[in-house]
């Protein structure tokens, strides 16, 4: 699925981002593929909100659609 | 403050050493760069405060602020603007958030392994302690390879080591293979190896300067990085207690849409409670009514008329109808100070809390209809304090296609804290329904122009990618510092403006230009947008500052339509002088010219139109005309899109 379809507090792992300017900025806040965030917030249309530890990050809508994420069930 | 004009004013001895501060944004960088050379730069609570190299002096040596960023390469100008800085520094100071490892590391591995002389700021801000979170000093600088010195930049706590630390500023560790790698690269190339790793990492203005092609082992090295990044977290740093806390709750409430508009709506209440309410009405009445026509101006006329005849030429350049001893001294006294102290408090606070990036992402699914991201909220939001600094601001946004629409848009339709000051001050005349119809207005055509442009301009604007910093309870030392420097700023390019204006148009009058003028401008003022004659005045002024434009109102007996149609005008008029000045410096004088005429050309078509309107409105329902303004055309456009609808479903 794609992260847009997260639900707010779902732990989810990014598991594909769509090319190589988003993956070296993405890198930089600490997610590439593989990484495990949580959905903190998903906005009706509009952008969705992950965290990983203390770091926050507000992904557009149209960004969303295009990263792949797994969910985690733990 | 020595921004904007690095390089110009800097005299260099020849021991002279280059100290660049560096870091992720929002880390307290110019909070050190303050305490370190005892400028004050601007400091807020989100990304992208600084778009401007500011510098300062520590003794014989240069010290550089630089604007934030998460690493040494070319995505973005505020990158390369760094990177340029950090290859040429003689030290580096690293500013970590230890509250960010993860994310700040990243750019401190990067300088590592870029080879340059580093020092870390360890930035301990108040949050750490809260979020219970510990970070062992020692063991980081084991690994680093530099040294550490523990911050709370705020607090001005841990400078005057770190300045002492300066000269052990040293390259760090970095990983041998990769080390090896560019030793090797540095020798046949006969560049430097920070030069070479950012050929490898494919930098494409690097590349260029060496004439070589790009290296494709970027995403490979970042990879690299990240994984030692994360031991290096987890080797330094214990989570003592998981976050989620009443920030929290507080961030969510503020983005979920649901609670988030009203919170807006709420917000944007107090503000024009503070502004519009308290310092519009309360202070200016004393300032303006009391202080300065009560006494200034009849003690000025009373001992001027000793000396001469006030209806001689010098005596109307003086004390005439745009005198500079009373009209513009009382305007800039009791009008603009005490509105634009108001506006850059608010605003101040809005800035610091970290509240304006909660509301790009609420806002971030409308902005797109404009062709603009969530971010432009911030610029947006600004220019209500200044223009001119908003349009600098603009720089934080990632494409140039965003750029173009925003300082457009701050061009046309954002009136400035000076110019709300004035409106303000028109608004207690006309009454709310007016006031309610002008934010319409202004909304609509801001709305328009944008839509326009999103659908005119090629290419697609960038996605929002937003790191959000923590909310936080504004610092009061901060906010009122920041308000006095900005306000002081402002009133200290308006007031030579607004006394050389007065000069100016009181020269026309007195000798008979002014009339020519306002004969000339007959077609437009009277023909066009009914207005009395004398409105042309008002005009003049506004090419040199659209609130000077805006007081010209105050001082014509004009009926209410015709202030309010005056006042739409001007609001929607060409930006002030050193508004023009930065956006020629950014985009160009070609474009500069194509913004400043089609603003104008805007400015009368709309106001024209809403003449008209306004004109039409009255004759059919009198005092209703305002609402029936607002109404009316609103239910056109929707029957117009309920009936191309079914027109599109039919066929």
């Amino acid at each position: 699925m794609t992260l847009d379809k997260a639900r707010r507090g779902q732990k989810i792992r990014i598991i594909y981002l769509p090319d190589d300017l988003i993956r070296s900025q993405v890198i930089r806040f600490g997610i590439c593929e593989g990484t495990v965030v949580t959905c903190r917030e998903v906005l009706p249309s509009g952008p969705v909100v992950i965290s990983r530890n203390r770091q926050e990050i507000a992904i557009g809508r149209n960004l969303a659609c295009l990263i792949g994420v797994e969910p985690l069930f733990l | 403050m020595n921004c904007r004009d690095f390089g110009n004013k800097a005299v260099v001895g020849e021991d002279t050493r280059y100290i660049v501060v560096v870091g992720n944004p929002n880390v307290g960088k110019t909070a050190l760069f303050n305490g370190l050379s005892g400028i004050y730069g601007d400091v807020s609570n989100f990304p992208g405060t600084t778009v401007d190299v500011c510098y300062g002096r520590i003794g014989k040596n240069i010290i550089i602020d630089t604007p934030g960023v998460y690493g040494i390469s070319s995505f973005t100008g505020a990158e390369e603007l760094v990177r340029d800085l950090v290859l040429t520094a003689d030290v580096v100071i690293d500013v970590v958030d230890a509250g960010h490892l993860e994310r700040d590391l990243f750019l401190t591995l990067h300088l590592i392994d870029l080879g340059l002389p580093v020092l870390i700021a360890l930035n301990m801000s108040d949050e750490t302690a809260r979020y219970g979170l510990d970070v062992n000093r020692e063991a980081l600088e084991g690994i680093l390879g530099v040294p550490v010195i523990p911050t709370v930049a705020v607090e001005r706590t841990g400078v005057g080591a770190l300045a002492k630390a300066l000269p052990g500023a040293r390259s760090g560790c970095r990983d041998p293979v990769l080390q090896g790698r560019l030793s090797e690269m540095a020798g046949e190339l006969g560049t430097s190896e920070a030069m070479a790793l950012l050929l490898l990492e494919g930098d494409a203005s690097i590349s260029a300067m060496l004439d070589l092609p790009p290296g494709n082992d970027r995403i490979y090295l970042y990879n690299k990085r990240r994984e030692r990044v994360n031991q290096i977290v987890d080797l330094v740093s214990s989570d003592l207690q998981s976050p989620g806390n009443f920030p929290d709750l507080l961030g969510s409430i503020m983005i979920r849409p649901l609670t988030g508009f009203p919170v807006l709506f709420l917000v944007m209440t107090l503000m024009y409670l503070v502004v519009g309410v308290f310092f519009a009405q309360v202070v200016v009445d004393f300032t303006e009514g009391t202080v300065m026509e009560g006494y200034y101006e009849p003690f000025v006329r009373n001992n001027l008329a000793a000396f001469m005849d006030l209806d001689s030429p010098l005596g109307v350049i003086l004390t005439g109808q745009f005198g500079l001893l009373t009209m513009a001294v009382t305007y800039v006294l009791g009008l603009l100070v005490p509105l634009v102290i108001g506006f850059f408090l608010v605003l101040s606070l809005l800035e610091d809390s970290g509240y304006l990036p909660r509301v790009a992402i609420l806002m971030d699914r409308l902005l797109g209809l404009i062709g603009l991201n969530g971010l432009a909220v911030i610029p947006l939001v600004l220019g209500f304090g200044c223009v001119t600094a908003a349009t600098i601001t603009t720089r934080l946004l990632p494409t140039d296609r965003e750029r173009r629409i925003a300082i457009f848009l701050l061009a046309l339709a954002v009136p400035c804290s000076a110019q709300l000051a004035f409106v303000t001050a028109i608004m207690s005349r006309l009454g709310f329904t007016y006031f309610v119809l002008y934010v319409f207005i202004i909304l609509v055509v801001m709305v328009t122009a944008g839509v326009v442009m999103a659908a005119a301009l090629p290419g697609f604007s960038a996605p929002l990618l937003l790191d959000l910093p923590h909310l936080r309870v504004p610092r009061a030392d901060n906010v009122l510092i920041k308000t006095w420097l900005r306000s002081w700023q402002f009133i200290k390019e308006a007031f030579p403006l607004f006394v050389g204006g007065s000069l100016f148009l009181s020269i026309l009058r007195v000798t008979g230009t002014l009339e020519l003028i306002q004969n000339s401008m007959d077609p437009i003022t009277v023909g066009w947008l009914n207005l009395p004659r004398e409105s042309a005045s008002a005009f003049i002024m506004g090419l040199i500052r659209r609130d000077f434009g805006t007081a010209g109102i105050l001082g014509l007996p004009m009926s209410t339509e015709d202030q309010f149609v005056a006042m739409v005008s001007l609001t929607l008029f060409v930006p002030c002088i050193a508004s023009v000045m930065i956006i020629f410096k950014e985009r160009g004088w070609k474009e500069g010219m194509v913004i400043w005429f089609s603003v104008l050309a805007l400015a009368f078509m709309i106001g024209g139109l809403a003449a008209r309107m306004l004109g039409f409105f009255t004759a059919v329902g009198g005092e209703a005309a305002p609402l029936l303004m607002m109404v009316v055309p609103a239910m056109l456009v929707c029957v117009v899109l309920a009936v191309a609808s079914i027109v599109k479903r039919v066929c």
